[in-house]
């Protein structure tokens, strides 16, 4: 396989546990390719260890094992070149929703004049269409308007790689769609290489180019990389109008319901056994199954 | 709806300090119809009992007190001899005392309680001492204080400064070492230098916290600083009180309890105002 933007290889996360010696194995073997101007989306169960995933590639943890390389380089702590969105927007509450944008821009570009940074700044909130709360603090806005801020402030110090760990999961339904709209809009326009949790399969194929699907911990894996093959623009209101829209759906689906469970028990098994964890996931288009590769031999190897 | 409450508020307070002075004026109001049982007795000579400015109790009338006070603030910064200057001047030795004192507390604790809280290892290590030293009334260092330092108006600042540092350190410390997680990873994931985290990111987050301990300080300053200044003498508030005492003007010593009062309540008020600046909404 050709070298992708960011590779992430054989990434495993093992934690000591209270009442035991041995240690708890959240996930591994995993080995995921994003490639340059990708809309990545992850989803699993709670617990799988999604956000040490992110974490991870933050630079804000650091693995057990295996190693992840952006742009020819290892990640090896926070930087300027990870732009991240947390769930709980994580904005600094005695600034307004333009001085935090500021605060990154300045971190980004220390050289630049302040009229130049709050230019920049301004043209993101722009953006988020927070043209009219720039000189609110966090406080006073709406749960909604602080996690534009949040894009706002990601998007701006322009990184190579945008994380996203469940940025819309505090906000209502009504919400949500708006701000994922804008999020498409945004990233349109300046084609960010995006990795992102969710739980909301709807969100994932609205927004993503392929969603990887995790099995439950422990010894969770990446074990699908399921193709979104729907043309963009895409639009929310038209979104399940698109043929490829229910297979995709139903895919998903099956596969948190019931897949998840199955090969986590599947992959719990090979850890007793003391198999080689390391896999790539499989790649799966449910739109044009006959595409799709067979079952890897681990899957279904017999026992 | 408020301002009704206000309003309501204020009348209550004005009526509970004419209750007040009106049961005071008629405690202390001359007895005119119990005689004299014979001679005074020998405390109430020493109190003054005997002599004809006092009332029955020898404690002065509310109207005593005022006109009292009304004198002493007509002019309030004459000074006739070192036992004998205006309230203003005392004040204003008081004040400096605890002013200076807090200062020098401020540019320790501050700092110091910064490292402690951002350092797991260093809070461990010096928690011990600060809990020992803590609950130690700062009078008790007075001794050691006028020893080595051999100036009283130095040991009262020193006396000043010790028991302003704890609130401000330990305020300080624990401010600093619950700054959350979400906010020192934005500052970790924008590649901010440690300087610029602790001053860009830590400090704003701590600055209530830390304002609140030098609030705490400023008032226990100036509840020590009356006692320190009876001990070594001389100056300030303290030390006019004692003087007062020992001129049996009980006049003078209420108006003073009054201006203490006033003073710490205004000190308290300005670190207030301080703390509104300060603070955010999360």
């Amino acid at each position: 396989m050709s070298k992708g933007f960011l590779e992430i290889e054989n990434l495993s996360q093992r934690f000591p546990q209270p009442d035991s010696s041995d240690l708890m194995t959240v996930f591994e073997g995993v080995d995921v390719t994003i490639n340059k101007g990708e809309f990545v989306c992850l989803i699993g169960h709670s617990g799988c260890g999604k956000s040490t995933i992110l974490n991870v590639l933050a630079g804000l943890a650091t693995p057990t094992d295996g190693n992840v390389i952006m742009d020819n380089k290892e990640i090896t702590g926070p930087s300027l070149d990870q732009g991240v969105i947390f769930q709980n927007h994580s904005l600094l509450p005695w600034l307004s929703a333009r001085d935090n944008v500021m605060f990154a821009v300045r971190a980004r570009w220390p050289d630049w004049s302040k009229a130049k940074r709050r230019e920049h700044a301004e043209r993101y909130l722009h953006m988020v269409g927070l043209d009219h709360a720039m000189d609110r603090k966090p406080a006073q806005l709406s749960g909604g308007m602080r996690q534009r801020v949040g894009i706002a402030r990601a998007f701006a110090i322009e990184p190579k790689l945008l994380l996203m760990d469940e940025p819309f999961g505090a906000l209502d339904a009504l919400t949500r769609g708006v701000i994922q709209e804008e999020l498409l809009k945004i990233w349109s326009e300046t084609h960010q290489t995006v990795f992102m949790i969710t739980h909301d399969v709807d969100e994932a194929i609205l927004l993503a180019d392929r969603v990887l699907l995790m099995t439950n911990g422990p010894h969770a894996q990446v074990a699908e990389s399921v193709t979104i093959d729907i043309p963009r623009p895409r639009e929310r209101a038209s979104l399940h109008q698109q043929d490829a829209y229910y297979p995709i759906r139903n895919h998903l689906v099956d596969f948190l319901v019931n897949g998840a469970k199955e090969m986590s028990a599947k992959a719990q098994a090979a850890a007793a056994r003391g198999d080689n964890p390391r896999h790539s996931p499989r790649i799966v288009n449910p739109a044009r199954p006959e595409t799709n590769p067979e079952p890897g031999p681990r899957m279904v190897r017999a026992v | 709806m408020l301002s009704n409450l206000n309003l309501r508020a204020t009348v209550l307070s004005l009526v509970m300090l004419v209750v007040f002075l009106g049961v005071w004026q008629l405690a202390t109001a001359p007895e005119v119809l119990a005689p004299q049982q014979g001679e005074p007795s020998e405390y109430e000579q020493l109190m003054g009992g005997g002599s004809d400015r006092s009332s029955s109790s020898g404690i002065p009338a509310p109207t005593q007190v005022f006109s009292h006070a009304f004198g002493e603030l007509s002019n309030p910064f004459y000074d006739a001899g070192p036992n004998d200057k205006g309230i203003g001047i005392q004040l204003a030795y008081s004040i400096y005392r605890v002013l200076l004192g807090f200062a020098l507390a401020a540019l320790i604790a501050i700092p110091l309680g910064f490292v402690i809280g951002m350092s797991p290892l260093l809070n461990k290590a010096f928690d011990p001492y600060i809990q020992i030293l803590k609950p130690i009334s700062p009078l008790a260092w007075m001794p050691l204080a006028l020893f080595v330092i051999r100036d009283s108006n130095m040991s009262a600042i020193f006396v000043i400064f010790i028991c302003s540092i704890w609130p401000m350190l330990v305020n300080t410390a624990y401010g600093v070492a619950s700054v959350r997680n979400d906010w020192l990873n934005v500052a970790k994931t924008h590649q901010l230098s440690n300087l610029r985290t602790a001053f860009t990111v830590i400090l704003p987050a701590a600055a209530p916290t830390i304002l609140t301990g030098m609030r705490i300080s400023i008032g226990i300053a100036w509840l020590v600083i009356v006692a320190a200044e009876m001990l070594v003498g001389g100056t300030g508030i303290g030390y006019y009180i004692w003087n007062e005492w020992n001129n049996l003007d009980l006049a003078s010593v209420i108006f003073a309890i009054i201006m203490i009062g006033i003073i710490g309540f205004l000190l308290d008020a300005s670190l207030a105002q301080a703390t509104k600046f300060v603070r955010y909404a999360d």
